[in-house]
């Protein structure tokens, strides 16, 4: 029995690279091998097809049609006979709506950054202390990720009734009148309002990831520091959020992606008005698409959206992202 | 020394706890505030009536009026939307976490050429928004595959754009079961199948309930697909309150009843799973 269980171990220990340790130790001549490896590979086929069809048909299929679409003038029904090349290009690169969009998904990339990240850092250094009622502040921060960013935009919508809404009531009470259309009906502070709102519903999102980046910050970094006299805002600067430098880029990066791709809020908020003061390329391409049946436009736009999003990508990836991963190369190099 | 470096971390914890101060108490109520601010006058707003509410928009409810969430409760629509989400959520959670655990085994246990590459697909389907194939979706769905206004027809397409973060999150968690498990596994004559499901799939659950949440979280939440697939009686929540919000814009208060109702589900799923969606998002992170 023991020799056996011996002879089965060394035997399977010999074959574990190529899976299947028993059987191999029956028969190993070539060409049991070969069946070895004929019957790995129909156990990966098993278990990785499901995901590849799927994945193929449901992401790779539609984006692929995308491109189909775009170069085809196609009101939804037929064939897709109407061959135009890069005319739906360039009447969606000359089309004022959709370069207002573009500008606006751009200014949001920007505007979530420039505010998320300093209020998203001080906030989370302050949760970060020892307090009372620590763990309910967290979940209470974290409420407004977790709704759906529709039912959010239903109940701010309501806040921001003009004068009936709250927001003008309170300002009212305060003597400042707000603006006769109300705040997401002016032109010039739509956008600004749905930054607002949007401001209201990831940062909590920040938060939490930071506050998550913030346990990877040994203490005993902070510690050495105070015992050298720095103070407390000298640790956090030069310390706790340098080192806290990978989480702040990977959130920069969701949150731009997010960003780009911004649609129910404002779909909800103001539908892209008033006078497209707040269009984002997303509700240009539903609108497009679903309202007017220009299936070739919509296509195009899509195109361009993604070639905005992977350029961004790879930018980031490029000049911000690599410094994290060269700095894990680092890292494994001392160990 | 010993002494010294227990000594400091004590000094410090004490000084941290000092300079806790109120200044710091205050920036906290008002983030607070921010935050809960809008979900609890919705909540309030609920208990109103309309001309509370247009009398008073910042009062509070004077006298307390049930019959806005009474007739929400009583309302069908309200159920049967509930029921959708929570079927379709379900559903795209079953098939994205069953599809990529299966997918993530051999991706992260196997041994074989183009390992790498099919991986490498899944990754750069992250970098795919989901946004620039919704309207060929939608053609898709609808003329090519005749699922439109079915469960099934906004579930699959959202499993598939979840299965990338599932199999980046699920592979490391696979990769870091201890290879001698499985050795010993098949040497007492199981086969990959039963190694998978008794081995991998038990060892791996914490990363299955990440990906799990997350996937039910995206479906519940979602609006532009369902928006575009989904009407009448097969709409989903999100839908379901964006248009009764638009149908009974005069019925602010209902509005806020129908909302703050619609919120309930989300909460209570957050509050129990907290820990493992705030651990996912780390994960996504991090991986």
């Amino acid at each position: 029995m023991t020799d056996a269980t011996t002879t089965r171990k060394r035997a399977a220990a010999a074959v574990t690279t190529a899976g299947e340790g028993g059987r191999a130790k029956r028969s190993p001549s070539p060409r049991s091998t070969r069946s070895v490896n004929w019957r790995m590979g129909l156990e990966i086929a098993v278990f990785v097809l499901p995901a590849l069809v799927l994945f193929f048909m449901f992401v790779v299929w539609p984006m692929l049609r995308a491109v189909q679409f775009s170069v085809y003038r196609w009101k939804g029904f037929g064939p897709l006979t109407d061959f135009v090349g890069l005319r739906n290009y360039i009447s969606v690169l000359t089309n004022d709506v959709f370069l207002g969009a573009l500008g606006h998904n751009l200014f949001i990339v920007v505007a979530s950054v420039a505010i998320q990240l300093p209020l998203g850092i001080a906030v989370a250094l302050l949760l970060n202390r020892k307090m009372k009622f620590q763990g309910l502040l967290r979940t209470i921060v974290f409420i407004p990720y977790i709704l759906a960013e529709v039912i959010a935009g239903v109940v701010w919508f309501q806040l921001l009734q003009p004068r009936y809404g709250v927001i003008d009531s309170i300002l009212a009470g305060l003597g400042i009148q707000g603006p006769a259309q109300g705040f997401l009906g002016t032109p010039d502070l739509a956008l600004w309002t749905v930054m607002v709102v949007l401001t209201w519903k990831y940062l909590g999102f920040a938060i939490i990831l930071f506050l998550a980046g913030l346990q990877g910050v040994p203490q005993e970094l902070d510690e050495a520091a105070q015992i050298d006299g720095a103070s407390w805002w000298q640790t956090q600067r030069y310390i706790t959020i340098p080192l806290l430098g990978p989480t702040l880029r990977t959130w920069a990066f969701l949150s731009m992606v997010g960003a780009l791709q911004l649609f129910d809020m404002v779909w909800i908020l103001t539908g892209g008005g008033p006078a497209n003061a707040t269009t984002t390329m997303a509700t240009f391409l539903i609108n497009e698409g679903t309202k007017r049946s220009n299936y070739g436009i919509a296509g195009a736009a899509s195109v361009v959206l993604f070639v905005v999003a992977l350029t961004m990508a790879l930018l980031y990836q490029r000049f911000i992202l690599s410094r994290d991963t060269a700095d894990s190369d680092k890292r494994k190099v001392r160990r | 020394m010993t002494s010294a470096t227990a000594a400091a971390p004590a000094a410090t914890r004490r000084r941290r706890l000092g300079t806790t101060n109120p200044v710091v108490y205050f920036i906290a109520l008002v983030v607070a505030a921010f935050s809960l601010g809008p979900v609890l006058y919705s909540i309030l707003g609920g208990f109103r009536s309309n001309a509370q509410l247009a009398e008073s928009p910042a009062g509070m409810p004077d006298p307390w009026v049930w019959s806005n969430y009474a007739g929400v409760l009583t309302n069908p629509n309200f159920w049967r939307y509930g029921l959708n989400s929570m079927i379709i959520a379900l559903l795209t959670t079953a098939v994205v976490v069953v599809f990529g655990l299966m997918a993530a085994y051999p991706l992260s246990r196997y041994q074989f050429p183009g390992r790498e590459k099919i991986y490498m697909i899944f990754v750069l389907g992250l970098l795919f928004p989901a946004t620039v194939a919704v309207i060929p979706l939608f053609i898709i769905i609808s003329k090519d595959l005749g699922m439109s206004n079915t469960w099934w027809g906004v579930a699959l397409p959202q499993a598939a754009f979840a299965l990338p973060t599932t199999i980046v999150i699920l592979r490391p968690f696979l990769q870091a079961i201890p290879g001698e498990l499985e050795e010993a596994a098949m040497i007492d004559g199981a086969s990959r199948m039963s190694v998978f499901t008794r081995i991998m799939v038990p060892l791996s659950a914490p990363g299955l309930i990440t990906v799990g949440v997350l996937a039910f979280v995206g479906s519940w939440n979602a609006y532009l697909l369902p928006l575009l697939l989904l009407q009448g009686d097969m709409r989903t929540l999100p839908l379901g309150v964006a248009d009764f919000s638009t149908e009974h814009s005069s019925d602010t208060a209902g509005v806020f009843a129908f909302t703050t109702l619609s919120m309930i589900p989300a909460m209570v799923f957050f509050l129990t799973m907290q820990r493992r969606i705030v651990g996912g998002l780390q994960g996504a992170v991090k991986g």
